[in-house]
């Protein structure tokens, strides 16, 4: 490390940076809701706690996300994303937790169950620390228009959802005049109305599912306030450009197969195109450490205190499992941080009964995927598709919840106490969907 | 006499309620549907005269972001939207600006201010 | 002093360009109609520097000359111009008797070419050399020389060395007429005047045959010939170290599957013919990547799925008319040269070409010697992510901008992109592109193709070099990132 001296002002740094120890009891990576409120809850708790941060301001995607719809179940008020989040960084601005900006960890080794060491990236010098746990709160990224199989030329103007946010809510740049709108996710929708409240033109809202994907009351205060039309069972297969600029996409009607039906195929002018297709939590640095991934959430495989499966490795929020809420993020964060400091006090997550969860009917992803059976757990799920009436059922432990209606687009966060876990007698759990009568 | 009877996604919480409310000559005669005194709330207003929360942004001289952003603090009539958000396009606020700040007050002559929702301190180095 | 004018800032121009930079009483101008250098044929192509057993000697005698003799010259070059290269060997593999029994013809072609170590091999020992092959295969020819290197930075690297030796590149300049005096050419004719000459090379890619047109020779013609890729995240575990491809056929080398340097898994291309007219066609179709999806399955033991893709493109290669690399000097009109038709393998040759090149002009003109203070070595953009810590420190010491990491699927720190506009600046381009900035970086080039680091880097620049966002394009032209301030739309100036 550079002597603190030395330390030049240039820049956007908003909050100096803090390292004032060489080993941490925890390291929060990502200075996000997750990441805050896991530090918060760790500091609480008495771990010695360092947040780092990529960006060069801590808060992550809500300072961006000028909408209300923030925190009605954490602090039981609608407010703005960055409303929300700073409430979480004045908190920690007032506490004595370490962070730093602009900072990247490059390298995470697992030296002992007790100690992980991390090379960080600052401007002022390679940090080397060493911590007990970490709570791996990185968030996601978005999927691209590769990853969707948009074909066709590579011209500017194809963006994704948090990209056109970035630079009209932060910096204030407006990404294009005349919009199309790929995936119908909530993120989809908000985005459709930021761009019509500022006199964009949004030419419509294409999504490939027989129903829209977000929130029905977005659909209402987004979509239908504004007369935007929502294309569903339809894709975007192409798009063709002029000059270097996207001119115009390709839509076609899918089958119940989402596969294109010939002949529908139809041209929409834009010069822009917004991909809002989902999320994918960022496990970069956990799969360096080993830590296993689930190919159906895309993160790390967890067992109830949301540790992954290096010893005293912790994930929350986006970079655990995609949320529906900032408010799970948050929750999931002081989980962890809970978490991390029965490890740091116990030397150790004890398994008491490993027990792997299986995915039954109807349901496509879940967290934690696996108990110790030692604790409550809490699970969130997602449902494979549109059911109504059903049972959330617990199987082998025969704990049953009905349910009216259940959408893959909603997320199951279902508690269930240790008490009912402990009558389990396979080493099994299933969690499956069923019809109620 | 008329009679009319108009659906409503409720936009309170997530749980998007579907609220049936019937009129008899422009006048409630019953509400269905919701499952909250606040969604019963909601639906008596929208059937009348829709009302939304206005967010933007709103340009910050000398600050560590080029804008701040913005919300009207009370809701505003849906139809005066855009023509509010355009209101904003023409003014600009100096940093720092702190979270509540009143950048914009009575806007568009509706009684309601615009605050401030996220700071902007002033840029240094 | 002789002016020598290059039309075509790719690949093969500037090397041409570079060999003439070590000469004194030469004044060397690359000219290109894009505003960056290697956006032609040389931004999208398969990246193989290869071993040359593949060409027919009797067939094209020159060109597999210049490939072998610009393979063994790029051993050199990406040491002293510290290009990103690997040397892995490659395998053509077999799935059946009939392609197995094609490839015995290489082993002649190699040794008559003289490239060595070109041999046949079992299901057996091809599986243990590159356990990533389909173990259906049932045999393939091993070359052990074959290699790859990332050719945008080839060319980046290029420029900077020619400029580096006096040389000069006007980028964003079209080329609009060559002025042909007493039999002479005498001067070109561009978007942004007349610029005088003596020489006049045309390297200018799938354009070449309009250039040779305006200098009155009209004997070849070229026409487009379409590849596509599937570019896949560097987190697959698919990672053959070996470069792999189908058993060729007439059209084409056959499909490849290769690690690049950066640690993506590239599969492709397509061979599609396209009409003389669609020069700018370097469209993907679901056709084309459907294809190349199932030959690649073909050789390799297991493909990643389809969503892992970082990035799908096509690229177009200049096919010419005559079936064979073009490259001679005129006598009428004197003075204007031409490497055209430089299709594959013209990235493994181009060193070649270059030296071939500049020996047919240096040979017509008096007064020319070489240059004593000719810099051979030019030094990459340092990559902090990836040095050691103490090593690492000095730099952020120097520039703290070296410290903060903006692009994190690559590890690219601000330092590396401001290092790139500086570089930029340096060889002259028109404007600074985000294009530009991604290709000397790799910011904005992993799994999330920039939408992370994109709109920071343009904000950045902004704040540092005054480009505002609704100023910076893609990749120059009409290619604009954003429109506007948000609220200017409101406001009414739709203009922006």
């Amino acid at each position: 490390m550079l002597s603190p001296k030395s330390k030049p002002s240039y820049g956007v740094i908003v909050v100096p940076d803090r390292i004032t120890k060489k080993d941490y009891d925890t390291v929060v990576i990502g200075g996000g809701p997750a990441g805050l409120a896991a530090a918060l809850k760790a500091r609480e708790k008495g771990l010695e706690t360092l947040v780092v941060e990529t960006r060069d301001r801590l808060g992550g995607i809500p300072l961006q996300c000028i909408h209300p719809g923030f925190g009605i179940h954490y602090f039981k008020e609608d407010m703005t994303g960055p409303e929300f989040v700073y409430r979480f960084i004045d908190k920690l601005l007032s506490t004595d937790i370490d962070y730093t900006v602009k900072s990247y960890v490059n390298m995470a080794e697992y030296v002992s169950p007790m100690e992980k060491k991390l090379e960080i990236i600052t401007p002022y010098g390679t940090e080397i620390v060493r911590t007990k746990t970490i709570i791996y709160a990185a968030g996601a990224r978005e999927r691209t228009r590769y990853e969707i199989g948009i074909t066709g030329p590579n011209p500017a103007g194809i963006m994704t959802a948090g990209e056109a946010q970035t630079l009209m809510d932060m910096y204030g740049v407006m990404p294009g005049k005349k919009i199309l709108i790929v995936g119908s996710g909530d993120v989809g929708l908000i985005m459709a109305r930021r761009f019509v409240l500022e006199g964009a033109e949004v030419v419509g809202v294409v999504e490939i599912l027989p129903y829209p994907s977000g929130l029905i009351r977005n659909v209402q205060q987004c979509l239908k306030d504004y007369g935007i039309p929502l294309l569903l069972s339809h894709m975007v297969i192409s798009v063709k450009q002029r000059n270097g600029r996207v001119s115009s996409a390709v839509v076609v009607k899918v089958d119940e197969n989402f596969k294109p039906i010939q002949g529908t195929e139809n041209e929409i002018e834009c010069d822009t195109i917004v991909i809002a297709a989902g999320l994918k939590p960022r496990t970069k640095l956990l799969e360096s450490l080993g830590a296993q991934i689930d190919p159906r959430t895309k993160g790390p495989v967890v067992n109830e205190y949301f540790e992954t499966t290096i010893p005293g490795v912790f994930a929350a929020g986006n970079a655990l499992i995609i949320n529906d809420y900032v408010d799970y993020a948050v929750e999931q964060g002081e989980l962890a941080a809970l978490a991390a400091t029965k490890y740091v006090d116990e030397k150790g997550i004890r398994i008491k009964k490993p027990v792997k969860i299986v995915l039954g009917r109807n349901m496509r992803l879940i967290v934690p995927q696996m108990l110790t059976l030692t604790s409550d757990a809490l699970f969130y799920g997602r449902v494979a598709r549109p059911e109504d009436n059903v049972w959330l059922s617990f199987k082998e432990i025969g704990f049953k919840i009905p349910q009216l209606k259940v959408l893959p687009s909603i997320m199951i966060r279902q508690k269930i106490r240790l008490d009912k876990l402990r009558m389990l007698e396979t080493d099994t759990l299933t969690v499956e969907v069923i019809p109620r009568d | 006499m008329t009679r009319q009877v108009k659906k409503i996604i409720c936009i309170v919480c997530p749980r998007g309620c579907e609220i049936t409310v019937e009129l008899e000559d422009g006048k409630i005669k019953s509400i269905k549907g919701y499952s909250c005194p606040l969604g019963k709330q909601y639906a008596e207003k929208e059937v009348v005269n829709p009302e939304r929360i206005l967010m933007s942004i709103v340009e910050c001289v000398g600050g560590d972001l080029p804008v701040v952003s913005v919300k009207t603090a009370k809701p505003i009539p849906l139809s005066r939207m855009i023509e509010a958000s355009k209101a904003l396009a023409d003014i600009a606020v100096k940093a720092p600006v702190e979270i509540g700040d009143k950048i914009f007050e009575n806007l568009l002559g509706l009684g309601v201010d615009v605050i401030a929702t996220r700071p902007c301190h002033e840029q240094r180095g | 002093m002789y002016r020598t004018i290059i039309i075509g800032a790719g690949i093969t121009g500037l090397s041409i360009a570079r060999w003439l930079t070590r000469y004194r009483g030469l004044q060397v101008i690359v000219i290109d109609k894009e505003p960056d250098v290697g956006w032609g044929v040389t931004k999208a192509n398969t990246s193989i520097i290869h071993p040359c057993h593949e060409e027919h000697p009797d067939k094209h005698p020159l060109r597999s000359k210049l490939c072998l003799e610009g393979h063994n010259l790029w051993y050199k070059w990406v040491k002293e111009l510290e290009i990103p290269a690997k040397w892995p060997g490659e395998i053509i593999v077999a799935t059946n008797d009939e392609e197995l029994k094609g490839l015995h013809k290489y082993i002649d072609y190699a040794y008559r070419i003289g490239v060595p170590g070109v041999r046949l091999i079992d299901r057996g020992e091809m599986l243990r050399l590159e356990p990533w092959i389909n173990p259906d295969a049932i045999g393939g020819l091993y070359a052990p020389t074959a290699g790859t290197i990332n050719p945008m930075m080839a060319a980046i690297a290029i420029a900077e060395n020619i400029v580096d030796n006096g040389g000069k590149l006007l980028l964003g300049t079209r080329v609009e007429d060559i002025v042909v005096r007493d039999g002479k050419v005498v001067a070109v004719e561009t978007s942004k005047g007349g610029i005088e000459a003596d020489i006049v090379v045309n390297a200018a890619g799938l354009y070449a045959d309009k250039i040779s047109r305006m200098a009155g020779i009209d004997d070849y013609s070229i026409h487009p010939r379409r590849g596509q890729y599937l570019l896949f995240s560097d987190r697959v575990d698919v990672k053959p170290n070996k470069i792999l491809h189908t058993a060729p056929t007439p059209k084409t080398k056959g499909v490849y599957a290769i690690t690049t340097v950066d640690g993506n898994l590239l599969i492709g291309p397509t061979a599609e013919d396209l009409p003389e007219e669609a020069r700018e066609e370097n469209t993907t179709t679901h056709q084309g990547l459907d294809f190349i999806y199932e030959m690649a399955s073909r050789i390799l033991r297991k493909l990643p799925p389809r969503n892992k893709v970082v990035k799908t493109f096509a690229g177009l290669r200049p096919e010419p008319s005559t079936g064979t690399f073009i490259i001679r000097f005129h006598e009428k009109p004197w003075g204007f040269v031409e490497a055209a038709g430089i299709r594959s393998p013209g990235l493994t040759a181009a060193p070649a070409i270059g030296k071939h090149v500049s020996k047919l002009i240096i040979e017509r003109l008096e007064n020319i010697e070489p240059r004593k203070d000719w810099r051979s070595k030019r030094q990459a953009i340092p990559r902090p992510a990836y040095m050691a810590p103490r090593e690492r420190d000095k730099l952020i010491r120097e520039n703290p901008d070296y410290g903060w990491i903006i692009c994190v699927c690559r590890k690219v720190s601000l330092g590396e992109i401001m290092e790139a506009v500086k570089r930029m600046k340096k060889i002259g381009v028109p404007e600074i592109t985000l294009d530009g900035i991604k290709f000397r970086t790799h910011s904005m080039y992993g799994d999330c193709q920039g939408s992370q680091c994109r709109p920071h880097i343009a904000y950045l620049l902004w704040k540092r070099l005054g480009i505002q966002p609704w100023r910076i394009t893609t990749k120059g032209d009409g290619s604009k990132y954003a429109f506007t301030e948000v609220k200017a739309l409101l406001r009414g100036d739709r203009g922006a």
